[in-house]
């Protein structure tokens, strides 16, 4: 699926550009230094505009209710209160903190039914010569192709069918077949050294075996990456709970925004603070996991 | 949890004689079964399924569905019918929301690009600031601009006044404001995304093309039209086409945002297609919505994928 051949994040760049500028020949003019301070304050400021939103929300999230409203809009809480959370947590209609832990459960066993089904399939796939294996493969390649649109009524059938309609596992499962997470795995085992493999085969290690204490520890960085994707895509996902899910202490966090925005048109404050809490943990995990989340998303090609 | 499935001699699972590279013919199933099982379920059937329910009179709520052969299909077309007018409303919104904002998706994410391109310190503070809003869903990144953007005491209003400018628009509940606010929301949400791709291509672009073009006494300018933006045509079709068919999805910032406000007018193809499906139960009308919807971005992914080839061939 993917069009880019190098990956966008080079591990490499990173040294170059934190720690060794190029050294420099000779002494910067003053205008030269003029001109680059300059570029770096517009930079700078851009890109503080870019993220001032993300800023407000969380402030705004420790604002009373008028002061979150207040005309002129002021940016710094007067006074600081976490009163906003303590009114979702414990508001029976809308529980925030139940749904925060509905979406860290959901996206936890998603991420993982999407790694241990997506690396079983996959290295079969790598590995394996077997009649039917090019049909399996170009089924999950061609899915890639499938417009999810046309996915939604029909899945919800099959979901109603299977009684899962109004539960967690509704959000969990459906959506667990990854074709880009067999691709990616695949390309990945594709990827180590087949001797390892073939060792441990003449050692009278069989498939299981080779797969499980060979392969697999191998594979741990695309293992990571790809269930820090599924936990993304799951923890984010909205379209899907808003239809399955309809009882008020069963929705994950984004769908439960949804049903906070409609009970509290325009108590700010609330739904900042809803806002903030469904942003923290992706934030932080974007804070640390920079490299793998930028580079397994452009290699995803998937776009919101 | 799916160790039993694999017969081992002994426990640890060595065999005590190598038996090389085959295994049984049925290791491959073996390891496959989990995944093909989810596959089959949520992706084969539901495909089969919903062309199934687009022949039929398929309503959630009724014991009978009627096979109507293309019936569903004919009334999407057939101006004197109950679905055609709210389906083309629909679709005439995504395709306005997608002309509007896949070009500043293609050029806005270039130009930072271009920037992030040199190497500068701080640079990878920079590609995250940018990259940040993509990793955050569409709910919050929905709930938080209709907030800014709320024509009383909405940030964007009041810091337009300040530059005086029209301070009263309503961004959210009259149209062009909506537009302009569904397409700003969803450019900021997404452009780090694009911005990411277009790095990467640009980093393929061979050093020694620039040089040789300085050499020749090249402007800037003339670098950026004959060595950058051929270095990025093949991947120029790749963003096109995603962003095209992301932008033709939208589905959540209407949701939330405008909830398909002034009237309909900003209700989306998706919106119009899970209503009538999920909420109104109309199963086999929405089916044939999907695969109208479908058939459209088929076509309109295809023209946009081979006006780009030939562009470059034309080149070559």
């Amino acid at each position: 699926m993917t069009a880019t051949r190098s990956t966008p994040a080079r591990p490499g760049s990173e040294h170059e550009a934190a720690g060794h500028p190029i050294p420099r020949r000779r002494p910067l003019s003053k205008a030269a230094i003029a001109g680059r301070v300059l570029r770096y304050a517009g930079l700078i400021l851009l890109a503080a505009i870019y993220i001032s939103p993300l800023v407000f929300m969380f402030l705004t999230s420790f604002k009373s209710g008028p002061d979150a409203t207040s005309v002129p809009p002021t940016w710094i809480p007067d006074p600081w209160t976490t009163q906003a959370y303590e009114t979702v947590f414990s508001a029976t209609n809308t529980p925030v903190l139940r749904w925060f832990l509905n979406s860290m459960i959901a996206a936890t066993l998603h991420a993982a039914l999407v790694v241990v089904t997506a690396a079983l399939a996959a290295y079969p796939l790598a590995r394996m010569n077997f009649r039917g294996r090019s049909l399996i493969l170009a089924l999950v390649i061609g899915t890639l192709l499938v417009p999810p649109v046309i996915l939604i009524v029909p899945s919800f059938l099959v979901v109603n069918e299977l009684g899962w309609l109004n539960t967690l596992v509704a959000v969990i499962v459906p959506t667990a077949a990854s074709a880009f997470g067999v691709f990616f795995l695949r390309q990945f085992f594709l990827s180590i050294p087949i001797e390892l493999e073939e060792a441990a085969e003449l050692d009278g290690a069989n498939k299981w075996t080779t797969f499980t204490r060979v392969v697999l520890p191998l594979a741990k960085p695309a293992l990571a990456t790809l269930a820090l994707l599924a936990f993304l895509t799951n923890w984010n996902d909205f379209l899907w709970p808003v239809y399955v899910l309809f009882s008020p202490d069963l929705q994950t966090l984004p769908a439960g925004l949804a049903t906070l925005q409609s009970a509290n048109a325009v108590r700010y404050d609330l739904l900042m603070a809803g806002a903030a809490l469904a942003s923290a943990p992706v934030l932080a995990l974007f804070i640390f996991l920079q490299r793998y989340i930028i580079e397994g998303v452009a290699r995803s090609g998937v776009k919101g | 949890m799916t160790a039993t499935i694999l017969p081992t001699r002994r426990p640890d699972g060595f065999s005590a004689r190598p038996r090389g590279r085959r295994g049984s013919p049925l290791t491959p199933w073996l390891f496959l079964t989990p995944y093909l099982v989810l596959f089959t379920v949520f992706v084969i059937v539901p495909v089969v399924f919903g062309m199934w329910i687009s022949l039929h009179a398929w309503d959630f709520t009724l014991p009978r569905r009627p096979f109507v052969g293309f019936d569903n299909y004919a009334k999407l077309f057939d101006p004197s019918s109950s679905t055609f007018e709210p389906f083309w409303a629909s679709m005439r919104a995504t395709g306005i929301f997608t002309v509007l904002s896949v070009p500043p998706l293609l050029i806005i994410p270039l130009a930072i690009a271009l920037i992030m391109r040199a190497n500068f310190p701080g640079r990878n503070l920079f590609r995250a600031i940018y990259f940040a809003p993509y990793v955050l869903g569409v709910a919050v990144v929905a709930v938080l601009w209709r907030y800014l953007l709320d024509n009383n005491i909405g940030l964007v209003n009041y810091y337009l006044g300040q530059l005086g400018l029209p301070d009263d628009i309503a961004w959210t509940t009259s149209t062009p404001g909506a537009w302009v606010a569904l397409v700003w929301v969803t450019v900021w949400w997404t452009l780090g995304f694009n911005a990411v791709i277009y790095l990467a291509a640009l980093q393929d672009i061979p050093a020694e093309l620039y040089e040789a073009a300085k050499v020749d006494g090249a402007s800037a300018w003339s670098q950026f039209i004959h060595v950058t933006l051929p270095g990025l045509r093949p991947i120029l079709s790749f963003i096109a086409v995603i962003t095209l068919i992301a932008s033709a999805n939208m589905f959540g910032q209407s949701y939330l945002m405008t909830q398909g406000a002034p009237g309909r007018e900003t209700r989306t193809a998706i919106y119009q297609i899970t209503e009538t499906g999920l909420r109104g139960f109309r199963m086999g009308d929405a089916s044939a919505m999907s695969f109208v919807l479908t058939f459209v971005l088929v076509i309109l992914s295809a023209i946009v994928f081979i006006a780009f080839r030939q562009k470059r061939e034309e080149r070559a």
